[in-house]
């Protein structure tokens, strides 16, 4: 999707803004819901790559207003209604429907430092051949779904050389709409900074992008 | 921080919520988000209850996650893997061949940290991170990421003007030096092994460790004999 979350190029958004002895948190409840957000995720309703595109979907106005943690509160509430593990009256109420089972989390604190631990894995085992070859010229495709992607917008329709095949991973861009995880090679792109941004740039400098086999053509 | 974030935010807020209630008194209810509250911590606090109650989740492994990212997973672990490939070139050279293997050596890997990639910063080629697209970033070394690091000026700059961000950051790079910057769109994480300062070569392992900075593993400074005041 075309959203305000494919930041990059864009302009006018300020100086970068640091703050000195930053905490982890600025608030408990920012601390919370990060938690939330990680032990929902053992309930394996969703993915990492639908967790992206819940954010995606907060109106621009919104998404640019919202604080890091505020965008978390609304994907995490949005994921618990879509996927059937809350309804939206029991997020208006704060409390349980009548008569609604109690389930058995699935994380505890002792099984903590188990599930961190383990990771998040998502490179898969399968025998899928490359389609492109490390040195390759290749073009980010001139697309624009409307759903997710890890394809940029500065990257499409741009010449690029394949630095790295990482191997095959899973697909975000259907992953994220529960449409399968089609895995598929997983490549560093050099770009030339010239070629994404014209002569304004350095002429020596480059930005790497991670994409999959779906995103690029031979060039 | 000189003009705060919070007033940015709160100005920011006040003139978007202004534009919501607009949007909504002329729209009927759309698919996306409910309205965001004005109090988010009473949302998260009601949102807890609900799924503690309906056994959705353990508060005491709520307070697990959190107490784990406040205090035991920070920069303070890259920062060894940095100290440790500085002064041992065997382990640089598996560190830079396989990040994820090297730096498990540590017990450091796993959420947030499952493909690590290292980039070696050199006199003529200096690596950035970001992640234009949401905030990705290699947890399992340096923790959860700054404010700065998520921002829109950051996401949005670091691809398209990276020497006029790393300015702000008080880094000014020659011409000649090549700068990579790499967008995070993957699960690959990375961590940029910065230079060794120069002077440093009595400095033990653990010195070193305590000079290597998060902003210097991210790309956005060197590392320098005296650290700078309120970085970690």
């Amino acid at each position: 999707m075309n959203g305000v979350h494919d930041m990059g190029g864009m302009q006018d958004m300020g100086p970068v803004q640091r703050e000195n002895d930053e905490p982890v948190f600025h608030a408990p409840w920012e601390g919370r819901v990060f938690a939330l957000a990680q032990a929902l995720l053992a309930w394996r309703k969703w993915n990492i790559d639908a967790m992206r595109y819940e954010q995606e979907i907060i109106p621009p106005a919104e998404y640019l207003r919202m604080s890091y943690y505020e965008r978390w509160l609304a994907y995490v509430t949005g994921l618990l209604v879509k996927r059937d593990l809350v309804t939206r009256a029991e997020i208006e109420s704060g409390r349980p429907e009548a008569g609604s089972p109690k389930a058995t989390p699935p994380v505890t604190a002792e099984t903590v430092p188990q599930m961190l631990a383990q990771g998040k894995s998502v490179d898969r085992d399968v025998p899928v051949a490359a389609r492109f070859k490390m040195g390759q010229r290749v073009r980010g495709r001139n697309i624009h779904p409307t759903g997710h992607t890890r394809l940029p917008r500065y990257a499409r329709g741009k010449l690029g050389t394949v630095e790295r095949d990482h191997g095959v991973f899973v697909f975000p861009d259907t992953n994220a709409h529960f449409l399968g995880e089609k895995p598929q090679h997983l490549y560093s792109v050099r770009f030339s900074a010239r070629e994404l941004w014209g002569q304004q740039a350095a002429s020596g400098d480059a930005v790497y992008v991670n994409l999959w086999d779906d995103h690029l053509e031979p060039a | 921080m000189k003009t705060s974030r919070r007033d940015f935010i709160a100005n920011a807020g006040a003139a978007a919520a202004a534009r919501h209630d607009l949007a909504h008194a002329q729209e009927p209810e759309q698919e996306h988000h409910a309205v965001v509250p004005s109090d988010p911590a009473l949302r998260v606090k009601s949102l807890e209850s609900l799924l503690v109650e309906k056994g959705l989740v353990d508060p005491a492994a709520l307070d697990a996650l959190v107490d784990t990212y406040q205090h035991k997973i920070g920069p303070r672990n890259g920062a060894q893997v940095v100290a440790r490939a500085w002064v041992d070139p065997a382990f640089r050279k598996r560190l830079l061949a396989n990040g994820t293997a090297a730096i498990a050596e540590f017990g450091f890997g796993g959420w947030g940290g499952d493909y690590l990639v290292v980039l070696e910063n050199t006199p003529k080629i200096h690596n950035l991170i970001v992640c234009t697209l949401c905030s990705c970033y290699p947890w399992a070394v340096l923790g959860l990421p700054p404010v700065w690091y998520k921002s829109a000026a950051y996401r949005s700059r670091a691809v398209i003007d990276p020497r006029g961000v790393l300015r702000e950051f008080g880094l000014e790079l020659p011409e000649d030096v090549e700068i990579r910057v790499h967008d995070s769109t993957a699960e690959l994480r990375y961590l940029v092994l910065p230079e060794r300062p120069p002077g440093s070569e009595k400095l033990k392992e653990e010195e070193l460790a305590a000079l290597v900075t998060r902003d210097a593993m991210i790309g956005v400074a060197k590392v320098t004999l005296t650290k700078p005041e309120g970085r970690p």
